[in-house]
Protein backbone atom coordinates (compact mmCIF):
# COMPACT_ATOMS: atom_id res chain seq x y z
CA UNK A 1 0.00 0.00 0.00
CA UNK A 2 0.89 3.35 -1.08
CA UNK A 3 0.73 6.34 2.23
CA UNK A 4 -0.45 8.92 0.30
CA UNK A 5 -0.72 12.95 2.19
CA UNK A 6 -3.91 14.72 2.08
CA UNK A 7 -3.93 18.25 3.45
CA UNK A 8 -7.01 20.36 3.43
CA UNK A 9 -7.40 24.44 4.23
CA UNK A 10 -9.28 25.23 7.72
CA UNK A 11 -12.66 25.37 6.64
CA UNK A 12 -13.05 21.98 5.18
CA UNK A 13 -11.38 20.52 8.34
CA UNK A 14 -14.33 20.13 10.03
CA UNK A 15 -15.86 18.00 7.25
CA UNK A 16 -12.83 15.79 7.08
CA UNK A 17 -13.02 14.71 11.02
CA UNK A 18 -11.36 17.83 12.57
CA UNK A 19 -8.28 17.22 10.76
CA UNK A 20 -6.26 19.60 8.65
CA UNK A 21 -3.78 16.47 7.27
CA UNK A 22 -4.37 13.32 7.12
CA UNK A 23 -2.66 10.13 5.73
CA UNK A 24 -4.14 7.46 3.63
CA UNK A 25 -3.31 4.11 2.50
CA UNK A 26 -3.87 3.36 -1.28
CA UNK A 27 -2.74 0.40 -3.78
CA UNK A 28 -0.45 1.04 -5.78
CA UNK A 29 -2.15 2.49 -9.15
CA UNK A 30 -4.88 4.32 -7.46
CA UNK A 31 -6.19 7.63 -8.82
CA UNK A 32 -6.76 10.58 -7.44
CA UNK A 33 -10.63 9.67 -7.88
CA UNK A 34 -9.84 6.46 -5.85
CA UNK A 35 -9.07 8.41 -3.21
CA UNK A 36 -11.59 10.63 -2.98
CA UNK A 37 -13.88 7.71 -3.40
CA UNK A 38 -12.37 6.10 -0.19
CA UNK A 39 -12.35 9.47 1.71
CA UNK A 40 -16.33 10.40 0.82
CA UNK A 41 -16.85 6.64 2.45
CA UNK A 42 -15.60 7.88 5.89
CA UNK A 43 -16.68 11.73 4.75
CA UNK A 44 -19.26 12.09 3.22
CA UNK A 45 -19.67 15.86 3.86
CA UNK A 46 -16.23 16.11 3.09
CA UNK A 47 -16.68 14.29 -0.74
CA UNK A 48 -19.63 16.59 -1.84
CA UNK A 49 -17.77 19.72 -0.62
CA UNK A 50 -15.25 19.24 -3.04
CA UNK A 51 -17.21 17.13 -5.75
CA UNK A 52 -20.93 17.80 -6.86
CA UNK A 53 -23.43 15.15 -7.09
CA UNK A 54 -22.26 14.25 -10.86
CA UNK A 55 -18.50 13.56 -9.15
CA UNK A 56 -16.70 16.69 -10.43
CA UNK A 57 -14.45 18.97 -8.69
CA UNK A 58 -16.65 21.79 -8.03
CA UNK A 59 -15.40 24.42 -9.95
CA UNK A 60 -13.79 26.90 -7.57
CA UNK A 61 -11.91 24.06 -6.15
CA UNK A 62 -8.12 23.50 -6.86
CA UNK A 63 -6.71 19.67 -6.57
CA UNK A 64 -3.04 19.48 -6.32
CA UNK A 65 -1.00 16.05 -6.58
CA UNK A 66 2.27 17.58 -5.53
CA UNK A 67 3.35 20.88 -7.20
CA UNK A 68 0.87 19.87 -9.93
CA UNK A 69 -3.10 20.85 -10.14
CA UNK A 70 -4.98 17.88 -11.40
CA UNK A 71 -6.68 19.95 -14.18
CA UNK A 72 -3.26 19.59 -15.84
CA UNK A 73 -3.12 16.13 -15.34
CA UNK A 74 -5.82 13.86 -15.60
CA UNK A 75 -8.12 15.15 -13.15
CA UNK A 76 -9.86 12.57 -10.90
CA UNK A 77 -7.81 9.82 -13.28
CA UNK A 78 -4.32 11.01 -12.55
CA UNK A 79 -2.41 8.03 -11.08
CA UNK A 80 -1.39 8.72 -7.15
CA UNK A 81 2.13 8.20 -6.53
CA UNK A 82 3.77 6.37 -3.50
CA UNK A 83 4.25 9.07 -1.04
CA UNK A 84 2.43 11.79 -2.89
CA UNK A 85 1.01 15.10 -1.19
CA UNK A 86 -2.53 15.83 -2.32
CA UNK A 87 -3.64 19.70 -1.11
CA UNK A 88 -6.80 20.67 -1.74
CA UNK A 89 -7.66 24.27 -1.53
CA UNK A 90 -10.08 26.91 -2.72
CA UNK A 91 -9.37 28.86 -5.84
CA UNK A 92 -9.16 32.69 -5.61
CA UNK A 93 -12.81 33.44 -6.38
CA UNK A 94 -15.39 35.99 -5.29
CA UNK A 95 -15.63 39.13 -3.92
CA UNK B 1 -49.97 38.47 25.40
CA UNK B 2 -47.47 40.39 22.99
CA UNK B 3 -44.65 39.89 26.19
CA UNK B 4 -45.18 36.46 25.66
CA UNK B 5 -44.54 36.49 21.91
CA UNK B 6 -41.09 36.53 20.08
CA UNK B 7 -41.04 37.53 16.61
CA UNK B 8 -38.03 35.95 14.80
CA UNK B 9 -36.84 37.11 11.51
CA UNK B 10 -34.23 35.66 9.38
CA UNK B 11 -32.46 37.59 7.10
CA UNK B 12 -30.55 35.88 4.23
CA UNK B 13 -28.05 37.95 2.11
CA UNK B 14 -25.48 38.36 -0.73
CA UNK B 15 -23.12 37.26 2.13
CA UNK B 16 -24.28 35.90 4.96
CA UNK B 17 -27.15 35.15 7.53
CA UNK B 18 -28.53 37.18 10.45
CA UNK B 19 -31.54 36.83 12.59
CA UNK B 20 -33.75 39.20 14.65
CA UNK B 21 -35.76 38.86 17.44
CA UNK B 22 -38.21 41.74 18.52
CA UNK B 23 -40.96 41.25 21.55
CA UNK B 24 -42.77 44.13 20.51
CA UNK B 25 -41.77 44.31 16.61
CA UNK B 26 -40.58 47.86 17.18
CA UNK B 27 -37.47 47.45 19.09
CA UNK B 28 -34.86 44.16 17.33
CA UNK B 29 -32.21 42.87 18.20
CA UNK B 30 -30.01 41.04 15.72
CA UNK B 31 -27.72 38.51 15.54
CA UNK B 32 -25.02 37.15 13.42
CA UNK B 33 -23.88 36.80 10.56
CA UNK B 34 -23.87 33.47 10.27
CA UNK B 35 -22.44 31.53 7.41
CA UNK B 36 -19.93 35.07 6.84
CA UNK B 37 -19.42 36.14 3.31
CA UNK B 38 -21.24 33.23 1.92
CA UNK B 39 -24.96 33.45 0.05
CA UNK B 40 -28.18 32.95 1.42
CA UNK B 41 -30.94 32.71 -1.39
CA UNK B 42 -33.43 31.15 0.83
CA UNK B 43 -34.63 30.93 4.01
CA UNK B 44 -37.54 30.15 5.78
CA UNK B 45 -38.91 29.43 9.28
CA UNK B 46 -41.02 26.50 10.52
CA UNK B 47 -42.90 26.61 13.24
CA UNK B 48 -45.05 23.48 13.29
CA UNK B 49 -45.26 21.23 15.74
CA UNK B 50 -44.44 23.15 18.40
CA UNK B 51 -40.64 23.66 17.43
CA UNK B 52 -38.51 26.89 15.64
CA UNK B 53 -36.60 25.62 13.36
CA UNK B 54 -34.90 27.80 10.80
CA UNK B 55 -33.67 26.53 7.54
CA UNK B 56 -30.88 28.56 5.40
CA UNK B 57 -30.50 27.60 1.06
CA UNK B 58 -26.41 28.44 1.94
CA UNK B 59 -24.54 29.23 -1.62
CA UNK B 60 -20.48 28.33 -1.17
CA UNK B 61 -19.05 29.28 -3.99
CA UNK B 62 -16.35 27.07 -3.53
CA UNK B 63 -17.72 24.57 -1.43
CA UNK B 64 -21.30 24.34 -2.92
CA UNK B 65 -24.62 24.99 -2.18
CA UNK B 66 -26.52 23.48 0.94
CA UNK B 67 -29.62 23.77 2.96
CA UNK B 68 -28.71 23.83 7.21
CA UNK B 69 -30.98 24.40 9.60
CA UNK B 70 -31.12 25.43 13.31
CA UNK B 71 -33.74 24.49 15.79
CA UNK B 72 -32.15 26.87 18.70
CA UNK B 73 -32.39 30.41 16.57
CA UNK B 74 -28.91 30.35 15.66
CA UNK B 75 -26.76 28.99 18.31
CA UNK B 76 -26.15 25.69 16.37
CA UNK B 77 -26.98 24.78 12.81
CA UNK B 78 -27.24 21.01 10.99
CA UNK B 79 -27.00 19.84 7.81
CA UNK B 80 -27.68 16.37 6.38
CA UNK B 81 -24.19 14.66 5.49
CA UNK B 82 -25.01 13.07 2.33
CA UNK B 83 -26.75 16.68 1.92
CA UNK B 84 -30.63 17.34 1.66
CA UNK B 85 -30.79 18.31 -1.85
CA UNK B 86 -29.23 16.82 -4.45
CA UNK B 87 -30.03 15.68 -7.71
CA UNK B 88 -30.18 11.98 -8.59
CA UNK B 89 -27.16 10.28 -10.20
CA UNK B 90 -28.86 9.28 -12.83
CA UNK B 91 -29.99 13.05 -13.94
CA UNK B 92 -26.24 13.90 -14.20
CA UNK B 93 -27.13 17.14 -12.67
CA UNK B 94 -25.60 19.26 -9.95
CA UNK B 95 -27.73 21.76 -7.17
CA UNK B 96 -26.40 25.02 -8.44
CA UNK B 97 -28.74 27.14 -6.01
CA UNK B 98 -31.73 26.48 -3.13
CA UNK B 99 -34.15 29.28 -3.93
CA UNK B 100 -37.13 29.08 -1.82
CA UNK B 101 -37.79 26.80 1.41
CA UNK B 102 -41.64 26.28 1.92
CA UNK B 103 -42.99 24.18 4.86
CA UNK B 104 -46.37 22.97 3.83
CA UNK B 105 -49.44 23.77 5.62
CA UNK B 106 -49.65 22.74 9.61
CA UNK B 107 -51.53 19.37 9.10
CA UNK B 108 -48.92 18.44 6.75
CA UNK B 109 -46.09 17.83 9.59
CA UNK B 110 -42.54 17.34 7.98
CA UNK B 111 -43.30 18.39 4.83
CA UNK B 112 -40.95 21.31 3.33
CA UNK B 113 -40.57 21.75 -0.10
CA UNK B 114 -37.42 23.50 -2.29
CA UNK B 115 -37.84 24.81 -5.07
CA UNK B 116 -34.04 25.01 -6.80
CA UNK B 117 -31.76 25.93 -9.96
CA UNK B 118 -31.30 24.30 -12.01
CA UNK B 119 -35.55 24.41 -12.39
CA UNK B 120 -36.60 21.87 -9.80
CA UNK B 121 -38.74 21.11 -6.82
CA UNK B 122 -37.85 18.86 -4.38
CA UNK B 123 -40.17 17.35 -1.51
CA UNK B 124 -39.05 16.61 2.50
CA UNK B 125 -41.41 14.41 4.04
CA UNK B 126 -38.97 14.27 7.25
CA UNK B 127 -38.72 18.19 8.50
CA UNK B 128 -36.31 19.15 5.72
CA UNK B 129 -33.78 16.92 6.92
CA UNK B 130 -33.41 15.43 2.86
CA UNK B 131 -35.12 16.22 -0.26
CA UNK B 132 -36.35 14.47 -3.19
CA UNK B 133 -36.40 15.50 -6.69
CA UNK B 134 -39.93 15.51 -8.09
CA UNK B 135 -39.65 13.43 -11.60
CA UNK B 136 -43.05 15.14 -12.63
CA UNK B 137 -41.39 18.73 -13.10
CA UNK B 138 -37.73 17.07 -13.93
CA UNK B 139 -39.26 15.00 -16.89
CA UNK B 140 -41.68 17.70 -18.19
CA UNK B 141 -41.76 18.17 -22.41
CA UNK B 142 -41.32 21.63 -21.37
CA UNK B 143 -38.13 21.43 -20.08
CA UNK B 144 -36.03 21.97 -23.02
CA UNK B 145 -37.76 25.30 -23.76
CA UNK B 146 -37.84 26.59 -20.34
CA UNK B 147 -35.20 29.65 -20.25
CA UNK B 148 -33.45 31.48 -17.26
CA UNK B 149 -34.14 34.67 -15.62
CA UNK B 150 -31.16 37.15 -15.07
CA UNK B 151 -30.64 35.33 -11.82
CA UNK B 152 -30.54 31.91 -13.38
CA UNK B 153 -33.29 28.94 -14.27
CA UNK B 154 -34.92 28.01 -11.60
CA UNK B 155 -37.91 27.39 -9.49
CA UNK B 156 -38.70 30.42 -6.78
CA UNK B 157 -42.05 30.24 -5.62
CA UNK B 158 -43.85 27.07 -4.24
CA UNK B 159 -47.69 27.22 -3.31
CA UNK B 160 -48.94 24.35 -1.47
CA UNK B 161 -53.01 24.04 -1.76
CA UNK B 162 -54.84 24.83 2.03
CA UNK B 163 -57.79 22.10 0.63
CA UNK B 164 -55.63 19.47 -1.24
CA UNK B 165 -52.63 17.83 -0.66
CA UNK B 166 -52.22 16.97 -4.13
CA UNK B 167 -52.33 20.02 -5.75
CA UNK B 168 -49.19 22.55 -6.04
CA UNK B 169 -48.50 25.40 -8.13
CA UNK B 170 -44.92 26.21 -8.49
CA UNK B 171 -43.68 28.83 -10.74
CA UNK B 172 -40.18 29.64 -12.69
CA UNK B 173 -38.31 32.07 -14.43
CA UNK B 174 -38.52 31.58 -17.20
CA UNK B 175 -41.26 29.34 -17.88
CA UNK B 176 -43.86 31.02 -15.79
CA UNK B 177 -46.57 29.09 -13.70
CA UNK B 178 -47.18 25.25 -13.40
CA UNK B 179 -49.92 23.62 -11.62
CA UNK B 180 -50.35 19.55 -10.55
CA UNK B 181 -53.46 18.11 -9.45
CA UNK B 182 -51.89 14.32 -8.84
CA UNK B 183 -48.81 15.09 -6.17
CA UNK B 184 -46.91 16.12 -8.73
CA UNK B 185 -46.87 13.37 -11.28
CA UNK B 186 -47.75 15.36 -13.74
CA UNK B 187 -47.56 19.58 -14.22
CA UNK B 188 -49.40 21.76 -16.53
CA UNK B 189 -49.00 25.03 -17.57
CA UNK B 190 -51.21 27.52 -16.37
CA UNK B 191 -50.60 30.81 -17.57
CA UNK B 192 -53.55 31.99 -19.77
CA UNK B 193 -53.82 35.65 -19.81
CA UNK B 194 -50.33 36.62 -18.40
CA UNK B 195 -48.52 38.41 -21.11
CA UNK B 196 -45.18 38.64 -22.02
CA UNK B 197 -43.14 41.52 -23.76
CA UNK B 198 -39.94 39.32 -25.09
CA UNK B 199 -41.87 37.20 -27.62
CA UNK B 200 -43.63 37.85 -30.44
CA UNK B 201 -46.73 35.64 -29.20
CA UNK B 202 -47.79 38.29 -26.32
CA UNK B 203 -49.71 35.39 -24.60
CA UNK B 204 -47.93 32.26 -24.79
CA UNK B 205 -49.17 28.87 -23.07
CA UNK B 206 -45.76 29.22 -21.37
CA UNK B 207 -42.21 30.63 -21.36
CA UNK B 208 -43.20 33.86 -18.81
CA UNK B 209 -40.68 35.04 -16.80
CA UNK B 210 -43.22 35.34 -13.54
CA UNK B 211 -41.31 36.47 -10.20
CA UNK B 212 -43.90 35.43 -7.51
CA UNK B 213 -46.78 33.84 -6.98
CA UNK B 214 -48.91 33.36 -3.75
CA UNK B 215 -52.24 32.30 -2.64
CA UNK B 216 -55.22 33.96 -1.16
CA UNK B 217 -56.09 33.15 2.77
CA UNK B 218 -59.63 32.75 2.15
CA UNK B 219 -59.85 30.40 -1.20
CA UNK B 220 -56.80 28.48 -2.63
CA UNK B 221 -57.93 28.90 -5.69
CA UNK B 222 -57.21 32.59 -5.62
CA UNK B 223 -53.55 33.25 -5.98
CA UNK B 224 -51.53 36.32 -7.53
CA UNK B 225 -48.32 36.66 -9.59
CA UNK B 226 -46.49 39.86 -10.09
CA UNK B 227 -44.62 39.34 -12.77
CA UNK B 228 -42.13 40.88 -15.11
CA UNK B 229 -44.36 43.38 -15.95
CA UNK B 230 -47.52 42.91 -14.80
CA UNK B 231 -49.75 41.87 -11.71
CA UNK B 232 -52.03 39.60 -12.44
CA UNK B 233 -55.28 37.37 -9.88
CA UNK B 234 -56.18 34.02 -10.90
CA UNK B 235 -59.88 33.05 -9.31
CA UNK B 236 -59.89 29.49 -10.66
CA UNK B 237 -56.20 27.75 -9.76
CA UNK B 238 -54.37 29.57 -12.78
CA UNK B 239 -57.49 28.53 -15.68
CA UNK B 240 -56.95 32.48 -16.45
CA UNK B 241 -55.52 35.16 -15.54
CA UNK B 242 -56.48 38.93 -15.38
CA UNK B 243 -54.71 42.15 -14.28
CA UNK B 244 -54.68 43.86 -11.11
CA UNK B 245 -51.98 46.83 -11.84
CA UNK B 246 -54.33 49.45 -11.98
CA UNK B 247 -53.70 51.82 -8.94
CA UNK B 248 -50.25 50.71 -8.65
CA UNK B 249 -47.44 52.92 -9.91
CA UNK B 250 -45.84 50.33 -12.30
CA UNK B 251 -46.25 47.34 -12.79
CA UNK B 252 -42.88 45.49 -12.53
CA UNK B 253 -41.68 44.24 -9.14
CA UNK B 254 -40.70 41.02 -7.86
CA UNK B 255 -42.51 40.35 -4.63
CA UNK B 256 -46.44 39.36 -3.87
CA UNK B 257 -47.35 38.86 -0.27
CA UNK B 258 -51.00 37.72 1.03
CA UNK B 259 -52.46 37.67 4.73
CA UNK B 260 -52.12 34.55 6.61
CA UNK B 261 -55.76 34.75 7.89
CA UNK B 262 -57.52 37.70 6.02
CA UNK B 263 -59.31 36.96 2.26
CA UNK B 264 -57.96 39.58 -0.51
CA UNK B 265 -55.57 41.44 1.64
CA UNK B 266 -52.71 41.62 -0.22
CA UNK B 267 -49.12 43.33 -0.54
CA UNK B 268 -46.52 44.45 -3.49
CA UNK B 269 -43.78 46.61 -4.03
CA UNK B 270 -43.55 47.92 -7.44
CA UNK B 271 -40.49 48.97 -9.21
CA UNK B 272 -40.08 51.18 -12.27
CA UNK B 273 -40.08 48.89 -15.15
CA UNK B 274 -37.69 46.55 -16.45
CA UNK B 275 -34.88 48.95 -17.53
CA UNK B 276 -34.38 50.93 -14.15
CA UNK B 277 -35.80 48.27 -11.61
CA UNK B 278 -35.89 50.42 -8.82
CA UNK B 279 -39.23 52.70 -6.49
CA UNK B 280 -40.73 54.41 -8.72
CA UNK B 281 -39.10 58.16 -8.80
CA UNK B 282 -37.44 56.80 -5.47
CA UNK B 283 -40.19 56.85 -3.14
CA UNK B 284 -40.04 53.29 -1.50
CA UNK B 285 -43.37 52.02 -0.73
CA UNK B 286 -45.52 48.91 0.14
CA UNK B 287 -49.12 48.85 -2.14
CA UNK B 288 -51.78 46.93 -0.35
CA UNK B 289 -55.01 45.77 -1.36
CA UNK B 290 -57.86 44.65 0.65
CA UNK B 291 -59.81 43.70 -2.16
CA UNK B 292 -58.29 41.36 -4.09
CA UNK B 293 -56.43 43.81 -6.26
CA UNK B 294 -59.70 46.28 -7.69
CA UNK B 295 -57.95 48.92 -5.38
CA UNK B 296 -54.54 49.85 -4.10
CA UNK B 297 -53.13 52.38 -1.26
CA UNK B 298 -49.62 53.48 -0.35
CA UNK B 299 -47.99 52.76 2.74
CA UNK B 300 -44.82 54.33 3.48
CA UNK B 301 -44.99 55.92 6.80
CA UNK B 302 -41.21 55.03 8.22
CA UNK B 303 -39.96 54.45 5.02
CA UNK B 304 -36.41 56.13 3.44
CA UNK B 305 -37.00 58.60 0.79
CA UNK B 306 -35.38 58.66 -1.65
CA UNK B 307 -33.88 55.15 -2.03
CA UNK B 308 -33.46 53.47 -5.56
CA UNK B 309 -32.85 49.98 -4.37
CA UNK B 310 -35.28 47.25 -5.55
CA UNK B 311 -36.79 44.51 -3.19
CA UNK B 312 -36.06 40.98 -4.53
CA UNK B 313 -38.03 38.35 -4.86
CA UNK B 314 -38.07 36.47 -1.94
CA UNK B 315 -36.77 39.27 0.36
CA UNK B 316 -39.96 40.35 1.72
CA UNK B 317 -42.60 38.26 4.28
CA UNK B 318 -45.46 38.56 6.67
CA UNK B 319 -45.83 36.94 9.89
CA UNK B 320 -48.47 35.33 11.60
CA UNK B 321 -49.17 37.26 14.57
CA UNK B 322 -52.68 36.27 15.86
CA UNK B 323 -53.45 40.23 16.03
CA UNK B 324 -52.10 42.53 13.35
CA UNK B 325 -50.05 40.38 10.85
CA UNK B 326 -46.18 41.71 10.61
CA UNK B 327 -44.84 43.09 7.05
CA UNK B 328 -41.16 42.55 6.49
CA UNK B 329 -38.66 43.28 3.43
CA UNK B 330 -34.88 44.08 2.44
CA UNK B 331 -33.53 45.86 -0.19
CA UNK B 332 -30.79 45.52 -1.87
CA UNK B 333 -29.29 48.47 -0.14
CA UNK B 334 -29.34 46.06 3.11
CA UNK B 335 -31.96 48.07 4.57
CA UNK B 336 -34.50 45.81 6.96
CA UNK B 337 -37.77 47.01 7.63
CA UNK B 338 -41.05 45.83 9.58
CA UNK B 339 -44.30 46.58 9.85
CA UNK B 340 -46.27 45.57 13.08
CA UNK B 341 -49.47 46.92 12.06
CA UNK B 342 -50.11 45.47 8.41
CA UNK B 343 -48.09 47.86 6.80
CA UNK B 344 -49.53 51.10 8.42
CA UNK B 345 -45.76 52.23 9.56
CA UNK B 346 -42.54 50.45 9.50
CA UNK B 347 -39.37 50.50 11.62
CA UNK B 348 -35.98 49.79 10.65
CA UNK B 349 -34.37 46.58 11.57
CA UNK B 350 -30.82 46.81 10.14
CA UNK B 351 -28.77 48.67 8.00
CA UNK B 352 -26.18 48.50 5.59
CA UNK B 353 -25.94 44.73 5.36
CA UNK B 354 -24.82 43.18 2.42
CA UNK B 355 -27.89 42.48 -0.56
CA UNK B 356 -30.84 41.23 1.01
CA UNK B 357 -32.00 37.94 -0.83
CA UNK B 358 -34.65 36.31 1.42
CA UNK B 359 -36.63 37.57 4.33
CA UNK B 360 -39.00 35.43 6.52
CA UNK B 361 -40.46 36.25 10.03
CA UNK B 362 -42.82 34.07 12.55
CA UNK B 363 -44.41 34.47 16.13
CA UNK B 364 -42.89 32.10 18.59
CA UNK B 365 -44.85 31.91 21.54
CA UNK B 366 -42.52 31.57 24.91
CA UNK B 367 -39.30 31.99 22.69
Amino acid sequence: MHTITIEVPSVLATALGGNRRLEAHMPPGSSLGNLLDELGEAYPLFARRVRDERGQVRRFVNIFIGPDNIRALQGLDSPLPAGATVMIMQSVAGG
Amino acid sequence: MENQQNTVMAIGTKKGLWLAQSRNRQDWTLSGPYFTTLEVPSVAIDTRGGRTRVFAGVNDWHWGPTVVHSDDLGATWSESEQGAVKFPEDTDTALARVWHIRPDTADRPGVVWAGCEPISVFKSTDDGENFELNRGLWDHPHRSQWGAGFGGAAVHSIVPNAGDPNVLHAAMSTGGVYRTTDGGASWEPKNQGIRVDFDPNPFPEFGQCVHHITADAGDPDRLYAQNHGGVYRTDNAGEEWTSIAEGLPADFGFVFLAHPRTPGTVWTIPLKAAEERNPVGGRLSVYRSTDAGASWEEQHQGLPEPDYNAVLRDAAAVDDHPEQVGVYFGTRGGEVFASPDEGGSFNTVARRLPDVLSVRAAVVVGG
